[in-house]
């Protein structure tokens, strides 16, 4: 009985020690290293649905701007291929099953900074719309200031994103509605580049957050739960393929979500962090 | 009540329950589900056999036609059952949200594992060569 005692703990004792290389390492390390000297660990996370055609000029862009900082490609359910040309490019690629919707993606990349001990997460687009000379802007806006969501903005400043009459009635109406509740200016409310941090980057992760698509609502909802949000100029392309998330019918769904969405966070209590 | 839609709503009635029993027998619906069903059908049997209960109610809620209180009572069961389904549906399709975010990441996990894995089993190898 002893000596089966003995065995099991010396298997257990072997087991551990086979395991012990798998813990030395944060997995993150693997194919990127964080920048030394830098205390922030900080993530790139991109969602991008079938983007062959540009998402391998756009890591390319970002690696150029952003040396060393990892890069977390989330594959949304995409038929080409995305996700190989990420992988060759040496990004880390999370594929889910099927297309579930930018939001979802961009949730699943905060999700995994969560879970890793990311301290800062910058979220871009693949179709290179968001310029990769502007992330270290965004760094260093979100290291230097006490804004915990530091948004991209391609209306401040010098700009020359142009876009259809329909989309900019539409983002000039709830970014006044998110510019009022936030108590402050919000140029841009659908911008998907944004650098997030600390505790923020839990919130993003939690159920509070809107799953398909992330817009003036959240910017509200954070700005009720007390997170500091701040907007800073950068630039962006117009989307070279059209296939922008507001289009078509799509985008009369998209205003009266975003209406009734702004409405109810109003009405709901604030969540509790 | 003409005797003919009684009959006929006794008949529907009747099968509706026995139906359901019969679904949850062979465990096509779960018995959560089923409690829904099974109260309604039950409640239009009650309400198409006794005359007296239907004529009270009809004039409660203001109808002329016996009929059009059956109607409206099965009317108010699908709204709800209609909106109770919603209710489901939001909570599974976040619930399938969640996996689906969760198996991604685990995935990918277990794919650097198994990576690296293999690179540590390649260099003990290697190792073992230099060493004969």
């Amino acid at each position: 009985m002893n000596q089966l005692k003995q065995k099991k703990t010396a298997w257990i004792t072997e087991q551990s020690v086979s395991l012990e290389f798998l813990s030395e390492e944060p997995i993150t390390s693997l194919n990127q290293k964080v920048p030394l000297g830098d205390s922030h660990k900080t993530l790139i996370v991109m969602p991008s649905f079938n983007e062959e055609a540009s998402i391998g000029q756009v890591l390319n862009d970002v690696k150029e701007n952003a040396p060393g900082t990892p890069i977390l490609v989330i594959n949304d359910g995409s038929v080409d291929r995305t996700a190989e040309i990420a992988k060759e490019s040496g990004a880390l690629v999370i594929s889910l099953p099927y297309n579930s919707g930018y939001g979802v993606a961009l949730q699943t990349g905060y999700l995994y900074a969560r879970k890793h001990n990311y301290s800062i997460v910058v979220q871009m687009d693949a179709d290179g719309q968001h310029d990769a000379a502007c992330i270290q802007d965004l760094l260093s806006a979100v290291k230097n200031s006490d804004a915990d969501v530091i948004i991209g903005s391609r209306f401040l400043g010098k700009n020359t994103y142009r876009t259809s009459i329909a989309r900019r009635i539409g983002m000039f109406i709830f970014g006044r509605l998110a510019s009022l509740f936030c108590q402050q200016r919000v140029s841009d409310p659908t911008s998907g580049f944004q650098a997030v941090k600390g505790k923020a980057i839990d919130f993003v992760a939690s159920d509070h957050y809107p799953p398909d698509y992330p817009d003036a609502d959240f910017l509200i909802m954070l700005n009720r739960c007390g997170f500091k949000t701040r907007e800073i100029p950068t630039k962006m392309h117009p989307s070279k393929i059209k296939k922008s998330m507001h289009g078509g019918p799509q985008s009369i769904y998209y205003v009266f979500k975003m209406f009734l969405s702004i409405f109810v966070t109003l009405l709901r209590k604030k969540p509790r962090i | 009540m003409p005797p003919r839609i009684r009959i006929i709503a006794i008949l529907i009635c009747i099968f509706l329950v026995a139906y359901v029993f019969e679904l949850v027998r062979r465990r096509n619906l779960s018995e959560e589900y089923s409690m829904g069903w099974l109260v309604a059908g039950s409640l239009m049997l009650i309400l198409s056999i006794s005359e007296g209960l239907l004529e009270s109610i009809s004039s409660l809620v203001g109808a002329t036609l016996f009929t059009s209180t059956l109607f409206f009572f099965g009317l108010v069961f699908l709204v709800t059952i209609c909106l109770h389904f919603s209710i489901r549906i939001s909570s599974l399709t976040n619930q399938v949200r969640t996996l689906t975010q969760h198996m991604g990441i685990l995935y990918n996990e277990k794919q650097s594992l198994e990576d690296q894995i293999e690179k540590n089993s390649l260099a003990q190898h290697q190792s073992k060569l230099e060493k004969l």
